[in-house]
């Protein structure tokens, strides 16, 4: 029975030692994962997160401190791509695609006060200082950030209309299991 | 000459019902009170609404410029007023509207110009291209591809084979079959005229066995030209898909992101040739075509000519109406077609309404699947239909696509052979469409991303040259008091 | 008149047979084999179907109820197993430990999984596999068939009393014609193994009968032939190898084909769409991999059978092989590989 817990024992540690010193040796060097991470993100700087920018939150990301599903606009194809790249299981079933919104100037009441033209990080909007401003669709992230700063309210957040072109068919519905 | 054909895997045989409206002369259909032409039929770019709100227009005149390089103009169906320019229900699915222009008949039917034969045999192949491209002719086999865009392609690729698909394996539909038995000579001299502006050296117009009178019209018409050949393939669906087709007559498959063009392959519908043959050698424009009006809920069945925009509900009412409510009513064949708006307009891509009654559908609830293996049978492509949708409805669309998903052809063979009813195309078009998605909103968030860093970029060097600014003003400000001290002391000094 | 629009995709057509209707095919198939059975092996037959046939529904009912699912007790999927296994069971096996074995079946090979349509094995063949495990003695004891007051006594064996030794059988016991040509070294004659007078499980010893009900199934469609015919081919094929080199020795292929449970198999089991591959190639590996399996368990094993685990081996190596055939896609010039691998 001796024996046994020696041999046992002896095993043990040696096989512990390899292992240790295998881990040592073929030591990966982390990867820069918060560079990864950003090049995933959305990068509008919108800052719906909660961090100043993209990167912040990156950084954040890839030090664990915050959600893989904590950008809106990413959606859930976004949250997916986290979390097979940090290896991590995330509960997606709460993250609903953002509806994805658009910023509109409502004409009327446009003063071209320049606010939302300088607020915006993807320059969306164009206008002239005392000129009705106008967003440009493919341009604007729909972050929201002209809402804010909006002295009229004339700045709206509307949800893109489905047409014919983007309309797509809804997944199957199955009653059984 | 028998040319060898060669078999393609799987396919179905969907009972036909051809029968109701095979055996009947294709009629008119009476001017309805209101005509929406949409201003997109056809792939590509919508076209440009030339014309006004109350302007009087007549039949064939250009109503919609075609915009791009993938695109087709749009006619006046007949002579009236244009009343609006608007959304209006589009045939498809989702019932969502897309910009029509809406035209009042007058009743006068008269023609923009009169009718002026030319030989389009004096023509060259890049003159009859321009004239197919003006009438506005696109693929009338469903797929609504602008012709002219296929037929240009010869300019590039040489074109040695031209086929012409008269196979029409869609159950219900006849259209093409009447149309061929009633007008073999006028869709011979398309062929004729699309050989010539090809410069092809042979075509092949393929009928599926069930076509025997077609088969012989055809051939009869052919007599006079020894490059077409008709050709009597099996009826099997999906013949009539284009890979599919070319892999029956030639035996060659399509390599993936390739067109036939590259293999010197083009393909048409034989009611395309006829659009061809009005549009090269009259000069009339496309605003008309033959639609099988079928199904069990329809009192009664016909082929009919029916003008581009004429409403569904106008067409079924001079079709006779219901018997019943229909389950479902459909553009296109029950295997490929979409459910549409019940207002939506007749447009150039659409080859049959079908109202199909509940008893005709019998599609019953969707079980487990039991790994029967129909579907793999039954697949034209060589997929695993049981193995996409399992992964599909775990939302792993990277899987789908490892097996095959983009193959995928959507002819619905496997989910008729479904015996658990599973919505297997269902399946496959909500991925194809969450791809498309996800795609563009990838690409927009590059763009995205690309602004926002030109916009820092911008915000940084407007900083800097700020700041650059500021200093040459200040050093230039030091250096004029500089100046007026020297001067000063240079004065005091003096 | 307006009419609602129900969005449903194409095809707006369905080919006429359901999920439903194809099970109650096989149901009606295995009907006779079951009435051949019962003429041969008396009531104790009939016992041993309808209790077998009856846990199995009840067990699937129960997971049903526990699962929280319905419906599934109309594809008749549970009474196939049932019949299945009980076919599979010596006439005179005792009926509580058939009852365990229908439990099994369902509960192990089936609901475990997740219900129809995600079962790696056979179930029937899964209870099967446990109650050899389980009663050694008692899944080996055959009758003779045709016995004189089979249709008013049970064979004594039938009514043991759970938990307790079951009585010998003394006067009614015989082997099959395998273990006749294993352990004995004899050989059955043509005759009575075409026609199924012999000893044996409940439902396998006609081999005609079972190829005639295989033939209706496969020529209405409501089964895959080429799965039994590869089967059959390579046991054929292995035992007619086995036969060429030492004819002395081995029996000829026409006994191996059909003696035992092979035809049984080969029919009604191996060609369970559930477990089998799905892939043109894979369809015939996976049935001449069983066929194989087969002879060479039946004459090199411990055991007189091989056909159940030839089958539940061929179950096992089902996705591997499918994985393996993947079909080649329209236009490319390269068969896929492993795309099932990534998931």
């Amino acid at each position: 029975m001796y024996a046994a817990i020696v041999v046992l024992t002896a095993m043990g540690l040696s096989l512990g030692f390899v292992l240790g010193l295998a881990a040592r040796l073929f030591r990966v060097e982390a990867d820069p994962v918060a560079e990864k991470i950003e090049a995933l993100m959305p990068g509008s700087q919108c800052g719906q997160c909660g961090y100043p920018g993209c990167k912040p939150a990156a950084e954040a990301l890839a030090r664990g401190e915050a959600s893989v599903t904590l950008c809106p606009p990413g959606g859930r194809a976004l949250a997916e791509e986290l979390a097979q790249l940090l290896g991590v299981q995330a509960d997606l079933s709460g993250v609903k695609d953002a509806v994805p919104m658009l910023a509109r100037v409502d004409e009327d009441l446009c003063i071209g006060c320049l606010k939302c033209l300088r607020a915006c990080p993807t320059d969306a909007v164009i206008g002239a200082a005392k000129q009705i401003h106008c967003v440009l669709p493919e341009a604007c992230s729909g972050c929201g950030k002209c809402v804010d700063v909006c002295p009229t309210e004339c700045m709206q957040m509307l949800p893109i209309e489905p047409t014919v072109r983007t309309w797509r068919w809804p997944k199957p519905v199955l009653a059984a299991a | 000459m028998i040319l060898r054909l060669f078999r393609i895997r799987g396919g179905v045989h969907p009972p036909e019902h051809k029968h109701p409206t095979a055996s009947r002369p294709i009629e008119a259909c009476p001017l309805p009170a209101r005509l929406y032409v949409p201003l997109q039929q056809h792939i590509g770019a919508p076209a440009e609404p030339v014309v006004q709100v109350g302007e009087k227009v007549l039949k064939g005149q250009l109503i919609g410029h075609a915009q791009g390089p993938v695109s087709a103009p749009v006619h006046a169906p007949t002579s009236g007023t244009v009343t609006t320019i608007a959304p209006h229900a589009a045939p498809h699915p989702s019932g969502l509207p897309v910009v029509c222009v809406t035209i009042e008949p007058d009743g006068e039917d008269r023609w923009e110009s009169a009718p002026a034969e030319t030989d389009p045999f004096l023509l060259t192949p890049r003159e009859i291209g321009e004239r197919v491209a003006a009438a506005g002719i696109v693929g009338m086999g469903g797929a609504a591809f602008p012709s002219a865009v296929k037929l240009g392609a010869a300019t590039r690729t040489p074109i040695h084979t031209l086929i012409i698909n008269g196979g029409e394996c869609e159950p219900y539909l006849t259209c093409d079959d009447r149309l061929m038995r009633e007008r073999a000579v006028e869709v011979i001299d398309g062929v004729r005229i699309m050989l010539h502006g090809t410069q092809a050296t042979r075509a092949l117009i393929a009928i599926e066995e069930n076509k025997p009178s077609a088969i012989r019209e055809l051939k009869r018409a052919a007599r006079i030209d020894e490059r077409v050949m008709v050709v009597r393939i099996p009826a099997l669906y999906p013949m009539g898909s284009e890979k599919h087709m070319i892999q029956t007559l030639t035996g060659r498959e399509l390599p993936p992101g390739r067109l036939p063009a590259d293999l010197g392959l083009i393909v048409h519908n034989v009611a395309t040739a006829f659009a061809v043959h009005r549009a090269v050698r009259f000069g009339r424009p496309l605003i008309s075509r033959i639609v099988t009006v079928g199904g069990g809920a329809l009192r009664e069945p016909r082929n009919r000519e029916v003008l581009i925009g004429t409403p569904i509900e106008d067409l079924v009412e001079c079709c006779g109406g219901f018997a019943e409510e229909p389950a479902r009513l459909l553009m296109g064949g029950p295997m490929m077609g979409q459910v549409i708006p019940w207002n939506a307009p007749v447009v150039k891509g659409t080859s049959g309404v079908i109202a199909l009654t509940r008893e005709e559908i019998h599609i019953g609830e969707t079980r487990a699947c039991i790994r029967c293996g129909r579907c793999v049978s039954a697949c034209p492509v060589g997929l695993m239909p049981l193995e996409m949708a399992s992964r599909i409805r775990a939302d792993q669309f990277d899987g789908a696509v490892d097996h095959g998903l983009n193959d995928c052809i959507s002819c619905g063979s496997c989910a008729f052979v479904c015996p658990a009813s599973i919505p297997l195309v269902q399946f496959f078009n909500f991925a194809k469409g969450e791809l498309v998605a996800r795609k563009t909103a990838q690409d927009k968030s590059q763009v995205l991303k690309l602004m926002a860093e030109q916009r820092q970029a911008r915000l940084e060097r407007e900083a800097r040259e700020k700041a650059e600014a500021a200093a040459r003003k200040k050093a230039e400000r030091e250096a004029a008091k500089r100046a007026e001290q020297e001067a000063a002391a240079r004065e005091t000094g003096t | 008149m307006a009419l609602k629009i129900e969005l449903k995709t194409s095809p707006h057509l369905k080919d006429t047979d359901g999920v439903a209707q194809i099970m109650r095919n096989v149901v009606w198939a295995l009907l006779p084999v079951c009435a051949f059975a019962v003429w041969q092996f008396g009531v104790s037959a009939l016992a041993l179907i309808v209790t077998v046939t009856l846990a199995c529904v009840a067990t699937e009912h129960l997971f049903n109820r526990l699962s929280h699912r319905h419906g599934t007790l109309s594809d008749w999927s549970a009474t196939i197993t049932g019949l299945l296994l009980a076919l599979t069971l010596p006439p005179g096996f005792p009926l509580w430990m058939a009852a365990v074995a229908g439990f099994v079946a369902i509960a192990l090979g089936k609901a475990m999984f997740g219900g129809l349509g995600f079962n790696v094995f056979n179930p029937a063949l899964v209870g099967r596999a446990f109650v050899q495990a389980a009663f050694p003695a008692a899944i080996s004891g055959y009758t003779q068939p045709g016995l004189p007051g089979r249709f008013l006594e049970f064979i004594p064996t039938t009514l043991t009393l759970p938990f307790t030794k079951p009585l010998a059988l003394d006067g009614f016991s015989s082997a099959t014609p395998m273990g006749e040509w294993k352990f004995n070294g004899m050989i059955t004659s043509a005759g009575d193994l075409f026609t199924g007078m012999v000893a044996g499980s409940a439902g396998e010893t006609s081999a005609l009968l079972i190829l005639a009900c295989g033939l209706y199934l496969a020529l209405r469609r409501f089964m895959d032939w080429r799965i039994p015919a590869a089967v059959l081919g390579g046991a054929a094929l292995t035992a007619g190898l086995f036969w060429f080199v030492d004819p002395g020795h081995y029996p000829t292929p026409m006994f191996v084909l059909f003696s035992g449970g092979l035809m049984l198999g080969a029919v009604f089991m191996a060609s369970d769409m559930v477990a089998s591959p799905v892939t043109p190639w894979g369809v015939w590996i996976y049935g001449l991999l069983i066929g194989f399996l087969t002879v060479v368990i039946r004459y090199f094993g411990g055991l007189s059978e091989g056909v159940m685990y030839a089958i539940l081996l061929g179950n096992a190596c089902g996705p591997l092989i499918e994985n393996l055939t993947q079909p080649r896609i329209y236009g490319a010039r390269k068969v896929r590989q492993n795309a099932g691998n990534r998931t």
